[in-house]
């Protein structure tokens, strides 16, 4: 009962790592991280890192999944062996399957696929380093993958957790949190339609709990969107940058 | 499969209020359960749910815990889609339609923490019950994943624990008790077809929805929630959908109840 106690999660409306209930934890995204790739990404939160890499469109194999008026997704989820602190056996497991074909199935909606008939569109997402939420790590890295790859989306997909850590509602829930804590709810969301493309939850929560970290998660998702935007945005920066200079040389040669 | 024509049927009788089987939106079909259905299991039941008939069956062994839970029976549960409940389903390795069936019912009993898995301890660290809950769809008329969930809670509480014998093996067909359950979780899956949103589709409705929401709960609390399909659902229309599965599931909570004989 004593080690329970001197090992709890909140203390003064701080978590064990110091961050607020309504707090993410620091984020770092880029693109362009894996040159042979059509389009990739790299999205950190905490010591949870995740690494994307988009293929296509090109053609689809195996030829019976082409579709004739749209592009198949695939979307591959896979955490390196070395993510976690047990070793993770190499290859699908039922896990990753699931997780793979949720976060499939969230990117569906979003991405414009009749653009490319009959092609593959294939996100692969590996998890470098685990510690909760990594398939919200995933898709944020997917997401950019994507954009970084020029595919037309309607929106990017952002994804957070929220949780329920000794009765409270947290945000983007890591470490001891994800392992002791109450619940897990994991969500991807599209700002622009308002809409949850992805949602997952496990643990007891009450209605009026879950209504408070579903909108906690979705608050979450928005700001992880405005990172992500940036990261886009500052790959197009240099080019701005000899856009602008170039039209102040022509000006004054006028 | 179905065709766009029959889709496009269903999907404009929906947006009308309507469904081609003359239901409520929020109306199962008539729930049956068959306890025992499997005699060699430990524990079965039969679920019909209108078309829809689920078999699951519960087998006991006993084995070695995980580590980190040394003193805790080990709760497994498996689904295979075989191609003899719909002509969709193929031999081999589970689907990841099979995968997410088993994992959503998987996660609906364990977070409910319906099943005492401490009281399934034999020798600390050593020797605990291992329970296997198979899901075995004998035809998929729709809503696998409720029907599923509920004969896998049926065949739970129909589980009989087996007398061990002086080594301490089990002696399959004795009865040392049954197998308690301190609850019991309902899942109730919220289809999305068009604007309209419906509960235990048939097989042609589920085939037309554009997104769902499986939502297990027990008495007071959510346990378990899983959005599925490339559609999606606005936010404030996940709270209304996740407020109506709650209200759904008390109610064939109180069914499966009467069916059971609590």
């Amino acid at each position: 009962m004593m080690a329970e106690e001197s090992k709890k999660l909140i203390t003064g409306g701080r978590r064990i790592d110091g961050r607020a209930l309504d707090e993410i934890r620091p984020m770092a995204a880029r693109t362009g991280v894996i040159a042979r790739a059509n389009g990739s990404a790299q999205f950190a939160m905490g010591d949870t890192v995740a690494i994307a890499a988009v293929h296509g469109p090109r053609e689809m194999h195996p030829k019976h999944m082409q579709d004739p008026v749209r592009a198949y997704l695939k979307y591959t989820y896979a955490m390196a062996p070395f993510a976690t602190q047990d070793r993770v056996k190499p290859g699908p497991s039922r896990r990753s399957t699931e997780i793979s074909d949720v976060s499939r199935q969230a990117f569906n909606s979003v991405v414009f696929l009749e653009e490319y008939p009959k092609t593959g569109i294939e996100v692969y997402v590996e998890v470098l380093q685990a510690n909760a939420s990594t398939r919200c790590a995933g898709i944020n890295a997917a997401s950019m993958a994507l954009a970084d790859a020029g595919i037309p989306m309607a929106d990017l997909i952002a994804s957070c957790s929220a949780g329920k850590v000794e009765g409270q509602i947290v945000l983007d829930v890591a470490g001891e949190e994800d392992t002791e804590g109450e619940v897990d709810l994991p969500i991807a969301y599209i700002p622009r339609r308002d809409e949850i493309a992805l949602l997952q939850m496990d643990g007891l929560i009450t209605l009026e709990e879950f209504k408070k970290a579903l909108e906690l998660a979705k608050q979450g998702c928005i700001k992880i969107h405005e990172t992500l935007v940036d990261a886009l945005k500052e790959k197009y920066r240099h080019i701005e940058l000899s856009v602008s200079s170039a039209r102040s040389e022509d000006k004054e040669d006028v | 499969m179905i065709t766009k024509l029959d889709k496009e049927f269903i999907r404009t009788l929906a947006r009308d209020g309507k469904r081609e089987n003359g239901r409520r939106f929020d109306e199962f079909r008539p729930l049956k359960i068959e306890l025992g259905y499997a005699k060699n299991a430990e524990g079965s039941a039969l679920v019909t749910l209108g078309e829809t008939r689920v078999l699951a069956g519960v087998k006991l062994s006993v084995g070695t815990p995980f580590a980190d839970t040394a003193n805790e029976g080990v709760l497994m549960v498996n689904a295979e889609l075989g191609p003899k409940a719909s002509p969709e389903f193929e031999a081999g390795p589970p689907s990841a339609q099979a995968i997410e069936l088993a994992r959503v019912i998987d996660r609906g009993i364990r977070e409910s923490k319906c099943v005492d898995l401490e009281a399934l301890c034999i020798t600390p660290k050593e020797k605990v019950w291992i329970i296997s809950v198979d899901i075995d769809p004998l035809n998929d008329g729709g809503n696998l994943m409720d029907a599923g969930g509920i004969a896998a809670i049926a065949a739970l509480y129909n589980t009989k624990i087996p007398k061990l014998d002086e080594d301490g093996r089990p002696m399959f067909g004795t009865d040392a008790g049954r197998l308690k359950l301190r609850k019991i979780p309902v899942p109730v899956t919220i289809y999305k077809i068009g604007s309209a949103v419906v509960m235990d589709p048939d097989f042609e409705e589920a085939e037309a929805a554009d997104a769902r929401l499986t939502v297990t709960s027990v008495d007071g609390f959510l346990c378990a929630m899983q959005k599925g399909g490339t559609g999606n659902f606005k936010s404030d229309e996940v709270v209304r959908v996740v407020e109506s599965a709650y209200g759904k599931a008390a109610e064939l909570r109180s069914a499966i109840k009467d069916a059971l004989g609590i």
